[in-house]
């Protein structure tokens, strides 16, 4: 079996001590961070990207990979324990997760999402090595037409499915857009918008835009932020989860994990959205539904799942396509970049070590996750209480030295300081900053697309509705863009976001 | 902060201010053709298309009452940027170490309950420990303190 053959060239890959290591230090730093409330994926692995460019390709992204998904599993630690998410993706399990730990059961309810996340995780890692081949084989025939509509598609539906204003979210990746073509022209050599400063036209440095919107501007609003929210610390007993407990969870995993999978390949939708859906079909499925919210093991273990899942499956649409379905995936695509890795569905046949190296390394991390995790929850705890004014100096300064080090530039440094200013006011606005950097990375590639298909037509426009597969793709922005416009679904989308 | 209009009345003022400004830029640039497009066709065309989400925006803003929510830090607005701004002149003319302090001491100033002594002992450890890690473990090569040329 093919299948068996790759992956087991992938663990050779991933198991090699190097690469064990970058995914111990990814997961620990992820879980690091989704314990601690103020910092998330995003912004750590916008900071730290730097410090990989010294790394190899497959070590790099197997790193930031480990970040990613240990930050779900951190996230809902503390979210179980302290009744605080520690990422977004955690808030449905505080409901019935702190219930649990009040009740005396933090021990079952930290191993249930435990072992659930280690499942989606195991399903994940095999959806992305059972359709990752063939979907990049059918990618590899897309011409430059099928590439600008696949990323239009992409896009509009990022923008469109991710919370917020919808409106907004689109303002928000054309400024993406916009921002992607700073620098000079490939064609051309023409400088745009570059305002006379040699530091710009090379473009704006990715890490310069990823760590002042998401780094800076972060810290700048939750200093503004008055509310602070801190549960009491429940002490964890016994782990082991009951047959009962288990019997009852079988289900909701195996649900939540598909949920999961489902929303995960869908360009835009958080796992947030995942997690709520699944805590909401199971109540709908519950014998008796006024279980959930009173410690119901349910609702944790199909959230987790569910979670899990998503973040997972997110790979599949960034390794095959090329094409970002997230913010995180929109850096990992950057760290791609910047390893001199184009992406899209070459990179496995090229780079197949990259691709099934990066696949086992997430499983591998999972069950270092599961492993590691449960021992060392007094330890994340007591991390809890490093109050905030020391941890965001730490922040802006690990941002710094992490910038700098990118082009020994001061430039950079004070870019950032801007691009921070213009993070802090768009979240203040109401503009979601994630579809920016999705925007922004896909930019010049789709100019670029877009370039090549009208030269390819003789300037004919309609090249993109006439060949099928870029029609499919137009076709379906269209209808994710009229389904979202009509009013019901408008009504329903502001009710979810409440 | 309440900036007498609405929220999005700003929002929709951003938009078209980006846009406007990009579509005004881009003008200097060769147009070119729908089949030789040249490098200003796709900036105008987003230009142009930030600044109609950015009235449509502005219109609805006129309508709504929705005001800026939650609080928002003035002082960390300006603090956290200069401190920024202080680091990058610092690593230039004065060397990693007081960039460093300067940057996190800076920085902890922007929190309403900053500490001065804690933030101070905060930021030399910190100093110290990046020194240690950054400098000499991954050996960045940043002097540690110049003359301040």
């Amino acid at each position: 079996m093919d299948l068996f053959d790759n992956l087991i060239f992938g663990f050779g890959v991933a198991l090699s001590l190097q690469n064990l290591l970058y995914c111990l230090i990814g997961v620990t730093v992820g879980t690091l961070i989704g314990v601690l409330p103020g910092i998330g994926p995003l912004g750590t692995i916008a900071i730290l990207m730097p410090i990989t460019y010294g790394v190899s390709p497959v070590g790099a992204l197997i790193m930031l990979a480990g970040i990613y998904y240990g930050a779900q599993y951190g996230g809902s630690t503390t979210a179980i324990l302290v009744n605080l998410p520690g990422e977004t993706s955690a808030v449905v399990t505080c409901i019935d997760g702190y219930q649990m730990a009040r009740q005396g059961r933090a021990g079952p309810a930290l191993a249930i999402a435990a072992v659930g996340s280690f499942f989606a995780g195991t399903v994940g890692t095999l959806l992305i090595a059972l359709f990752g081949p063939p979907l990049a084989e059918i990618a590899l025939k897309f011409g430059s037409p099928e590439y600008f509509s696949l990323m239009l598609m992409g896009l509009v539906a990022a923008a469109v499915l991710a919370q917020g204003d919808i409106v907004k979210s689109l303002a928000m990746v054309v400024t993406g857009l916009l921002l992607g073509l700073v620098g000079s022209d490939v064609n051309t050599g023409v400088q745009r918008f570059s305002f006379g400063f040699a530091e710009l036209s090379d473009g704006i440095g990715f890490v310069v835009v990823a760590v002042g919107v998401f780094a800076i501007g972060e810290i700048i609003a939750n200093l503004g932020d008055k509310t602070e929210r801190r549960g009491i610390a429940a002490t964890v007993t016994d782990l082991f989860p009951s047959k009962e407990d288990l019997k009852r969870c079988i289900g909701p995993i195996l649900r939540g994990t598909g949920i999961g999978a489902f929303f995960g390949v869908l360009p835009g939708t958080g796992p947030a959205i995942a997690s709520f859906a699944s805590y909401m079909l199971e109540k709908k499925l519950a014998a008796d539904p006024s279980r959930f919210g009173q410690g119901a093991i349910e609702g944790v273990a199909a959230p987790e799942s569910a979670n899990n899942a998503d973040a997972q499956c997110k790979f599949i649409p960034m390794l095959t396509l090329g094409l970002p379905a997230s913010g995180v995936m929109a850096l990992m695509l950057g760290a791609l970049t910047i390893q001199g890795i184009q992406p899209g569905p070459e990179v496995m046949t090229q780079r197949p070590d990259l691709f099934w190296g990066l696949i086992a390394s997430m499983w591998i991390g999972n069950l270092m996750l599961v492993v590691l995790n449960l021992p060392m929850i007094a330890l994340w705890v007591k991390l809890l209480q490093v109050p905030y004014r020391l941890l965001f100096p730490a922040i802006m300064a690990f941002s710094a030295i992490g910038i700098y080090s990118v082009n020994n530039s001061s430039f950079e440094i004070y870019l950032t300081a801007v691009f921070g200013i213009f993070g802090f006011v768009c979240m203040k606005l109401g503009f979601p900053p994630a579809p920016l950097l999705l925007g922004y990375v896909l930019g010049p590639m789709m100019e670029e697309n877009l370039r090549r298909s009208m030269l390819m037509s003789g300037g004919d426009a309609t090249v993109f509705v006439t060949r099928p597969i870029s029609l499919a793709f137009i076709s379906a922005t269209v209808l994710i863009l009229v389904i979202m416009v009509l009013p019901a679904a408008r009504q329903r989308r502001l009710e979810i976001a409440d | 902060m309440t900036l007498g209009l609405s929220k999005d009345v700003w929002a929709g003022a951003m938009l078209i201010a980006i846009g406007t400004a990009a579509m005004l830029i881009a003008r200097n640039y060769p147009f070119g053709t729908a089949l030789r497009m040249g490098p200003g066709y796709f900036p105008i065309i987003l230009g142009g298309l930030l600044t109609v989400f950015g009235l449509f925006i502005l219109a609805c803003g006129l309508r709504s009452r929705e005001r800026i929510a939650g609080s928002s830090s003035l002082r960390a607005l300006i603090i956290l940027p200069i401190s920024l701004l202080l680091f990058g002149v610092l690593m230039e003319h004065g060397g990693f170490v007081p960039a460093m302090i300067v940057l996190i001491f800076g920085s902890a100033t922007a929190a309403a309950e900053f500490k001065f002594i804690e933030a101070l002992l905060f930021s030399l450890a910190l100093t110290a420990l990046s020194v240690v890690i950054f400098v000499w473990g991954l050996g960045l090569p940043y002097p540690l303190i110049t003359d301040f040329h």
